[in-house]
């Protein structure tokens, strides 16, 4: 039986889904613990990816990982589960190390594939660089799974979704107030994401670069020195010390392609790179290359996909 | 306010990853280590302005070889105090986490700073497994710490937004960007870093939980096919039906 943590707070995620179908695919027994508001319907959902049952524990609300480690490893323990599963994201980064400490039970640090043959899981390590393959010694073992690692896969289940509550202990952090995101994709999720360097010359230049991300219904990233100039905020900058994605379809515009940038993207099944300088190293990593300077290629692209767009609709 | 900040050895960004013994160790041949850029530029650089702030000490700690001592020194010419290093290899998170736990409980820490993850492993697990240890509130990924007392706030990530958030001391926080800026490291606190305590401890024995069976470098990609910049209709023609990616 696997055990998959989920966090419900602010709607369900798509990496959600993704745990869900992973965990499926490693044992027809799956069962989803979560904890907060979200109502039956949405927590049900989880039954198209093949779990058969949803534990909702109603009076926690998931800011404090170490009440979430209490509620996770009691029902580890009373399931008996064989592996737990989370998204290498915010939340499973703040609760699975604890949970593995918690239980003994050696975990798998964003898993980006399906265990090999011989139990061991591949990772990236050197921050995209290269990869890894982990090997768990204990009984009970932890998988956090990055995000767009493993394509959806429907398996309709009927799902019992059940109150719980477990002995939990009073919160310790005090949350004072919550920036909610602005709407847009959030970066490491995103199927689509289009990102710019200093090739755009300026901040104000970024309209194009939103517009071309709209037609696409893609997230917009950046490149280390944008991000350090303030052109655009540090949330979006991708790259060894920033966030590493691994969408289907990056586009790079003005962006040369240092290997510390490489390393944040190279996990992208399909790279598009736009350069004014023909020896700039990102053609090198990239599948399809375009030589021309952002301000004419962008609006071309944009037009062709927006022709593209209204023939196929 | 007593500050103990966990740094780790990392290759510098620039570095070329290989693997020898047939693919199960990294090559470190040629390699310039540095302070894990995360442990170095928010955790440590954080915790000297609070020290500078609030008064205390900054005691740096690492699980690693005699190697380590190079990026100790750096840590203590940025401005540490004192530095301790537990004279072991580490394979896994886990038993790093646990030694560090042990050191930390014996000696009483008010906060104890990890950066959000090394560009080596990029697990992001050391910090929640020593807060897990020391049965101590963490807080993952934060991006600003203020002292307030004997509590402290702080904002974090959360999934797609951010949290601001208040909690009692002691803590365990892992520190991600915006947390501080980068500091260089001056000749004063170059020639005071020579004479700095460094304090090197036998690990307790602790059990590793996983381990790295093999490594591989990032396949490379087939050569790149260039589109002329005036046919940017091929080019979404290849994304859909060669590339399938719209």
């Amino acid at each position: 039986m696997i055990l998959v943590y989920i966090s419900s707070q602010n709607g369900i995620s798509k990496s959600a889904f993704e745990a869900v179908t992973y965990a499926r695919k490693l044992d027809s027994e799956v069962c989803v613990l979560t904890c907060g508001s979200a109502s039956e319907a949405q927590l049900s959902a989880f039954g198209q990816y093949g779990a058969q049952k949803v534990l909702v524990d109603r009076k926690i609300d998931g800011s404090d990982a170490q009440q979430l480690t209490k509620l996770i490893s009691q029902y580890a323990q009373e399931l008996n589960a064989s592996t737990l599963v989370f998204t290498h994201d915010f939340v499973g980064k703040a609760i699975a190390p604890r949970v593995s400490v918690k239980l003994k039970a050696g975990m798998v640090a964003g898993a980006i594939a399906l265990p090999e043959a011989n139990g061991s899981i591949k990772v990236n390590v050197f921050s995209g660089k290269a990869s890894g393959f982990v090997k768990v010694n204990s009984s009970v073992r932890i998988i956090s799974l990055l995000a767009n690692s493993i394509p959806l896969e429907i398996n309709e289940t009927s799902c019992k979704v059940e109150e719980i509550t477990a002995n939990t202990g009073d919160s310790k952090i005090k949350v004072i107030s919550v920036k909610k995101p602005d709407g847009a994709i959030p970066l490491p999720e995103a199927e689509i994401v289009v990102s710019a360097g200093r090739g755009l010359k300026g901040p104000e230049n970024w309209g194009m670069v939103e517009t071309l991300a709209q037609t696409l219904g893609a997230a917009t990233a950046c490149s280390r020195p944008v991000a350090d100039i303030g052109w655009r905020p540090h949330h979006e900058h991708v790259g060894q010390t920033g966030v590493a994605i691994r969408p289907n379809l990056y586009i790079a515009i003005g962006i040369s392609g240092a290997i510390q940038h490489l390393a944040g993207v190279n996990g992208s099944k399909v790279i598009v790179v736009v350069n004014t300088d023909k020896e700039a190293p990102f053609f090198k990593a990239a599948d399809y290359g375009v030589i021309g300077d952002a301000f004419d290629v962008i609006p071309k692209l944009n037009a062709a996909l927006v022709k593209f767009k209204a023939a196929n609709n | 306010m007593n500050i103990l900040v966990c740094i780790s050895k990392s290759p510098d960004t620039t570095s070329k990853i290989a693997f020898s013994n047939d693919n199960t160790q990294f090559d470190d041949n040629g390699v310039q280590y540095i302070v894990n850029p995360y442990d170095e530029w928010y955790a440590l650089v954080r915790a000297l302005e609070l020290k500078e702030t609030v008064g205390g000490q900054v005691t740096i700690i690492t699980v690693g070889t005699t190697t380590d001592e190079a990026i100790m020194r750096k840590a203590l010419a940025i401005g540490a105090d004192e530095a301790v290093r537990i004279d072991a290899d580490p394979k896994d998170a886990y038993y790093t986490a646990m030694q560090i736990a042990h050191y930390a409980q014996s000696n009483g820490f008010d906060l104890v700073l990890t950066g959000k993850e090394t560009i080596n492993y990029n697990g992001s697990q050391v910090g929640g497994m020593i807060a897990e240890a020391l049965d101590a509130p963490f807080v993952s990924l934060a991006t600003k710490l203020e002292v307030n007392g004997t509590t402290i706030q702080l904002e974090r990530e959360i999934v797609g937004g951010l949290e601001l958030i208040e909690v009692a001391l002691p803590v365990v926080v892992s520190c991600a960007k915006g947390m501080a800026e980068q500091r260089i490291p001056n000749m004063r606190g170059i020639m005071a870093a020579r004479t700095k305590p460094l304090q090197i401890i036998a690990p307790q024995a602790i059990e590793e939980l996983t381990n790295f069976i093999q490594f591989s470098a990032a396949s490379s990609k087939a050569s790149v096919k260039m589109i002329d910049a005036d046919n940017m209709d091929e080019l979404v023609a290849l994304l859909h039906s060669e590339a399938k990616v719209i």
